[in-house]
């Protein structure tokens, strides 16, 4: 995204957090955006969470092959792994593929068949009514699906290590009950905050200002899926760097 | 009424507009007419505000539009209906939802009264009982008429008509055309029509501006254009063998 796209991306922005024009409507709206952005994703993030859980307490157990080591810590590196990096940014990128493409074509298509022009006519500020309930939606439900993806995470390394027997299961969950730090959490759920926001706002503006037809609507598709993963992986960095 | 002076638009280099100006009176149904890349429709955009002017102005009624800021158009829109080029029917939403959805934005109507309107517009544009179908499950001719419904559903003021005659064949065109003129002629609306099919032209071209690169070439009403002998305009209207042919008995 150079400068003048970004510039575009701020002004969008700007537009979507004016008044709506009715309440009740764009309620309706965030509810079923929550639940095509929540509900539908659930499946998905469920199972890679649960087997990157798995296959992460596997390697930490190839790896750590003195015996100084308590077997413990599998356990206690899983944990943090999972809730500070695993977790909020392997689900943003799967989300990224899943719901950014969705919304770009989405949004796309309505611009190339005159839909958008249709709302502005009707004096309805499209991007409020486009953008807002999915920007909303994104920051409600993303931190949603993260907290689920630690939890199936950690049980994921549960399972895998007690059934290759890596490691036992009390010392697993010894593991994850030692020294945990509960600000590791604040830093997960600022992470898919910012996450669930990029998600849904690059993609809306890839589609919004899309110009052709079918073609540009695909290439707009993917390109939001890129810039969203860019985005995501440049955020997490600073926002790591930042909060630890 | 709606007036346009010396409306200036380009595209990077390309001038497209180069100060066209005119008056479109209500009750009457008014045709943009010119070939492809004369401006028709970049005119039509300027007008309802999805393009900006570089130079001019556009008065509803008295009241100046292209000075004005977001909020302050919504008033006006409120009063604009548009028929677009490809209906432009949103695909997810039912027939009805599509007729229902600016009057679940601007008004606070019963969902009774709501449904109401909606089966007296479906019933105008002889589409009684299509509540319940998708844009995808009608015909061409079909989504222009729900195109109509939701636009004269507000009570419009402004009707503006992009190419509404385009992809249907001559039948139904004659129904599309007839239907806009009596919508004019019964609400009094100011009707805009951007068209370059012959049949309109001729047919309810009440009051005709012809573009020709860019500059407002000609205008006058469909009984003064079959007897104009200006070579551009004549070269657009009786282009096919057969208008030229029948140019003397209009």
């Amino acid at each position: 995204m150079n400068f003048t796209n970004f510039g575009k991306y701020i002004l969008l922005l700007k537009s979507v957090f004016r008044r709506p024009e009715k309440t009740k409507i764009y309620v309706k709206a965030i509810f079923q955006q929550m639940d095509f952005i929540g509900v539908g994703s659930l499946g998905l993030i469920s199972i890679i969470s649960t087997f990157i859980g798995a296959v992460m307490t596997l390697q930490i157990a190839f790896q750590l092959v003195s015996d100084l080591i308590p077997k413990t810590i599998i356990g206690s590196v899983n944990r943090d792994s999972s809730i500070l990096e695993l977790s909020p940014t392997i689900s943003a990128i799967v989300l990224a593929g899943k719901i950014g493409s969705a919304i770009s074509s989405e949004i796309g298509t309505m611009r190339v068949s005159e839909q958008i022009d249709a709302l502005e006519i009707m004096g309805i500020n499209a991007p409020g009514y486009l953008i807002l309930p999915k920007i909303l939606a994104g920051i409600t439900m993303v931190p949603v699906l993260v907290i689920i993806s630690m939890v199936l995470s950690i049980g994921g390394g549960y399972l895998g290590g007690t059934l290759s027997g890596a490691v036992t299961a009390s010392e697993y969950i010894q593991g994850i009950t030692t020294d945990f730090n509960p600000y590791t959490i604040v830093v997960a759920l600022t992470k898919a905050f910012v996450f669930g926001f990029i998600i849904t706002s690059v993609p809306a503006y890839e589609g919004f200002y899309v110009k052709g037809g079918a073609l540009e609507v695909a290439q707009a598709s993917t390109r939001a899926v890129v810039v969203s993963c860019i985005s995501i992986l440049a955020c997490d960095y600073l926002i790591t760097q930042l909060l630890l | 009424m709606i007036e346009i002076k010396d409306i200036h638009k380009s595209f990077g280099d390309n001038a497209v507009l180069k100060g066209i100006s005119g008056k479109f009176e209500e009750g009457v149904t008014n045709l943009i007419i010119g070939g492809s890349g004369s401006g028709k429709t970049t005119l039509l955009k300027c007008m309802i505000g999805l393009h900006h002017p570089e130079q001019g102005h556009v008065y509803y009624d008295g009241r100046e539009f292209t000075q004005l800021n977001f909020e302050e158009r919504i008033e006006i829109r409120k009063e604009i209906g548009m028929l677009f080029q490809g209906s432009a029917l949103f695909d997810s939403m039912t027939v009805e939802e599509n007729i229902m959805f600016p009057l679940n934005m601007f008004t606070t109507q019963s969902k009774a009264e709501k449904l109401d309107r909606v089966n007296f517009c479906l019933e105008r544009v002889n589409l009684p009982g299509k509540n319940k179908l998708f844009p995808a499950e009608l015909s061409g001719g079909m989504k222009k008429r729900v195109g109509i419904a939701r636009a004269i559903a507000m009570n419009p003021k402004y009707l503006f008509c992009d190419e509404p005659n385009s992809g249907l064949d001559p039948k139904t065109s004659i129904v599309i055309d007839e239907l806009i003129k009596e919508i004019t002629e019964e609400y009094k609306t100011t009707t805009i029509v951007v068209t370059h099919d012959m049949n309109s032209v001729m047919g309810i071209g009440d009051y005709i501006m012809f573009l020709y690169e860019g500059k407002k070439f000609w205008e006058g009403s469909n009984k003064e254009i079959s007897k104009t002998d200006i070579a551009e305009l004549n070269d657009f209207v009786f282009a096919s063998r057969f208008m030229k042919a029948a140019k003397g008995k209009f």
